[in-house]
C-alpha cells in the first residue's frame, strides 16, 4: 500500500529575485512499512525532498501525498531528525528528547502525570545509543556526534509511523556508526515504521534500505531506484559478501556519473 | 603571580579605581583650592554623607520605589509588547514605526504634561521612569524572537505544534537571554526617568533634594545626593546582573573549569 506519493514534484528557492530550482519533478512512492534511502552529491536537494514529504515547505509545483491525503502543512505523527541537530540549548539531553512527549496527542495528554514513565522510555533509548550518563547535561556539553545521537533518540521517543532521518549517522565514527546501523534495523523490524534515510554513506543505505533512490546534481532527478534484495536481519558479516558489494559498487558507479 | 592573588586583584580592582579616582579628586581639590560651593572635596562629601545619612535614605527610599515599580511595570509591559511584536510581522509593521518617534522624543519634555495629567508627586517619577526603561526591553524581546533559527522552529513543526506551542516552548526560552540584557540598561534608565522627573517636578525624591540642596548653595549636598544615586544604580544594576546569570545558565554555555 503507496504511504508517500510524490507526483512531479519540483521545488523552487527564492529569494527576492534570486532564485534556485533545488528539485526538478521528483515522482516516487513509499509504501507503508518500506524503509527507503536517498543518496546523491552535496547540494542536489536530498533534505528538501525532506522537508517537502513532512510539509515543511510548500511544493512549487506538483503534488505531495501521505496516507491518501494532500499534504498543505506540516503533517502529524512524523518523526524527523534533521541534518544538523537542532537541540535547544535551555533544555537537558533528557528534556530535548522529552520534547515531542509534550506536543504529540495522545502523550500530550498523559505528559504531566505519567511523566517519571517517559523518562525510564526516555531513559532506554538514550542507553541504545550509549548515551545515558548524559541525560541530565545539556547539549552544548555533548559532542557533536552525541548531539546527533540524541537528535536520533528525539526522531524516535513517539515511535512515529513515518521517520525521517538526514544523514543522522554523519558526525559518527566507523564504529558507532555500524552499531547504530544494527540499532537501526532492530527497531524497524520491531515497529514496521515507514523510513526515509538521506546519506552520503553506500554501504548505510544499501545496509539499511528496501529500496535505494540515486539523485543526479541540482536540480535534482531520480536517476536510479534499486530494490535490495538482501534479506534481513543483516549484519556487518553481510557486508562483506560479494552481492552487497556488488550493489554498493553499481550505486558508486551511477553516482560518479553525476560528478563528470 | 599565583591565580589566587589574579582573582583576589580582579576582585580589589574597582574598588581601587574608585579609591584612586576619590584621591586625585580630593588633591585636585587641595592643589587648586577650588571653593566647596563648585566642587567640594569627596572628603567633606563624605562628611555630609554620614552627617545627613537619615534624610538622604528617606528620600533615596523615595526614589528607589518609584523606580523599581516603574521598572517592573516596563518589564510587564516590555514583554507583553515585545513578544506580540516579535511574533506577529504585522503588529511589528504597525507598531514599531511608532515606537521609534516615541523614543525619540525627549523624556524630560514629558514630565510637565504628566503634571497637568497627575499632578505632582510620586506618580509622575513612576510613569517617567516606566516609558523611559521600557523601550529597550520591548526591541530586546523582539529581536530575540525574530532571530530564532527557522531549524528550531522548523523541529516544532514537524510535530505538529500550534502558534502558541512554538511561542512558549522556543520563542519565549529564547528571547529569555535577550530580556535579561535589556533589564541591565532598563534599570539604569528608570533611575534617570524618576530622577528627572523629581528634578523638573517633584517634591520627593533624591532628584527634589538635589535640586532644593543646590537652591540654597548646599553643594556638599547636593554631591551627597549624586552619589547616593550611583550606589543605588550600581547595586541594582549588579541585582540584574546576578538574576541574568542565575536564570540563562545556557546562554552563557557554561565556564571551563581550568
Ligand atoms: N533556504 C534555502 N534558500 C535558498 N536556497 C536553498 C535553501 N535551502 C537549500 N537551498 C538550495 O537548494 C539546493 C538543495 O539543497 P538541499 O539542502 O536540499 O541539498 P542536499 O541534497 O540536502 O545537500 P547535502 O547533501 O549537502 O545536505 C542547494 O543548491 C541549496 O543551495
Ligand atoms: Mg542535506
Amino acid at each position: 500500500m503507496t504511504f508517500v506519493d510524490l507526483k512531479g514534484v519540483s521545488l523552487t528557492y527564492r529569494l527576492g529575485k534570486e532564485t534556485t530550482l533545488a528539485l526538478a519533478d521528483a515522482t516516487f512512492s513509499i509504501n507503508k512499512g518500506e524503509f527507503i534511502a536517498v543518496v546523491g552529491p552535496s547540494g542536489c536537494g536530498k533534505s528538501t525532498i525532506m522537508k517537502l514529504v513532512t510539509g515543511l515547505l510548500p511544493a512549487s509545483s506538483g503534488e505531495v501525498r501521505v496516507a491518501g491525503e494532500k499534504v498543505t502543512g506540516p503533517i502529524k505523527g512524523v518523526g524527523m531528525a534533521f541534518q544538523n541537530p537542532t537541540l535547544m540549548p535551555w533544555r537537558t539531553t533528557m528534556d530535548n528528547i522529552l520534547l515531542p512527549m509534550e506536543v504529540v496527542e495522545p502523550h500530550k495528554r498523559r505528559f504531566r502525570s505519567n511523566r517519571a514513565e517517559y523518562e525510564a522510555q526516555a531513559m532506554k533509548l538514550l542507553q541504545t545509543v550509549g548515551l545515558a550518563d548524559f541525560a541530565r547535561r545539556y547539549p552544548w556539553q555533548l559532542s557533536g556526534g552525541m548531539q546527533q545521537r540524541s537528535n536520533l533518540c528525539r526522531a524516535l521517543i513517539h515511535e512515529p509511523e513515518l521517520l525521517m532521518l538526514d544523514e543522522p549517522f554523519g558526525a559518527l565514527d566507523a564504529f558507532t556508526r555500524e552499531e547504530l546501523w544494527g540499532v537501526m534495523q532492530a527497531l524497524w523490524l520491531e515497529k514496521r515504521f515507514t523510513g526515509v534515510l538521506v546519506t552520503h554513506d553506500l554501504r548505510e543505505a544499501v545496509y539499511l534500505a528496501d529500496t535505494v533512490y540515486v539523485m543526479s546534481k541540482r536540480p535534482g532527478r531520480i536517476v536510479l531506484s534499486r530494490k535490495i534484495d538482501i534479506p534481513r536481519p543483516r549484519s556487518l558479516a553481510t557486508t562483506f559478501e560479494p552481492h552487497f558489494v556488488d550493489l554498493v559498487h553499481e550505486l558508486r558507479d551511477r553516482i560518479s556519473q553525476e560528478h563528470a | 603571580m599565583s591565580d589566587l592573588r589574579r582573582e583576589a586583584l580582579k576582585i580589589a580592582m574597582p574598588w581601587l579605581a574608585t579609591a584612586v579616582l576619590l584621591i586625585i579628586w580630593e588633591l585636585a581639590c587641595i592643589a587648586f583650592d577650588i571653593p566647596e560651593i563648585i566642587l567640594p572635596k569627596p572628603s567633606k562629601i563624605f562628611t555630609v554623607f554620614v552627617a545627613r545619612f537619615d534624610i538622604l535614605m528617606a528620600y533615596c527610599w523615595d526614589t528607589l520605589w518609584t523606580t523599581v515599580i516603574g521598572f517592573l511595570l516596563a518589564i510587564a509591559g516590555g514583554l507583553l509588547l515585545g513578544l506580540a511584536i516579535g511574533a506577529s510581522p504585522f503588529v511589528y509593521s504597525g507598531l514599531y514605526p511608532l515606537l521609534i518617534a516615541f523614543n525619540a522624543i525627549p523624556k524630560v519634555a514629558l514630565v510637565p504634561i504628566l503634571m497637568i495629567w497627575v499632578g505632582v508627586g510620586s506618580l509622575p517619577a513612576v510613569i517617567t521612569a516606566f516609558v523611559i526603561s521600557f523601550f529597550p526591553i520591548v526591541v530586546n524581546v523582539a529581536t530575540g524572537l525574530a532571530t530564532i533559527e527557522p531549524e528550531m522552529r522548523d523541529v516544532l513543526r514537524s510535530l505538529g505544534a500550534t502558534r502558541t506551542e512554538i511561542l512558549t516552548k522556543v520563542g519565549i526560552p529564547r528571547a529569555m537571554p535577550y530580556l535579561f540584557a535589556s533589564l541591565k540598561v532598563a534599570i539604569t534608565l528608570a533611575f534617570i526617568g524618576s530622577v528627572i522627573s523629581e528634578t523638573v517636578g517633584g517634591n520627593n525624591g533624591i532628584g527634589f533634594l538635589m535640586l532644593s540642596a543646590s537652591a540654597r548653595n548646599d553643594a556638599p549636598t547636593t554631591f551627597a545626593g549624586l552619589f547616593a544615586i550611583a550606589i543605588m544604580g550600581v547595586l541594582m544594576y549588579a541585582i540584574c546582573a546576578l538574576v541574568e546569570k542565575r536564570m540563562t545558565r545556557w546562554a552563557f554555555r557554561g565556564e571551563i573549569v581550568g
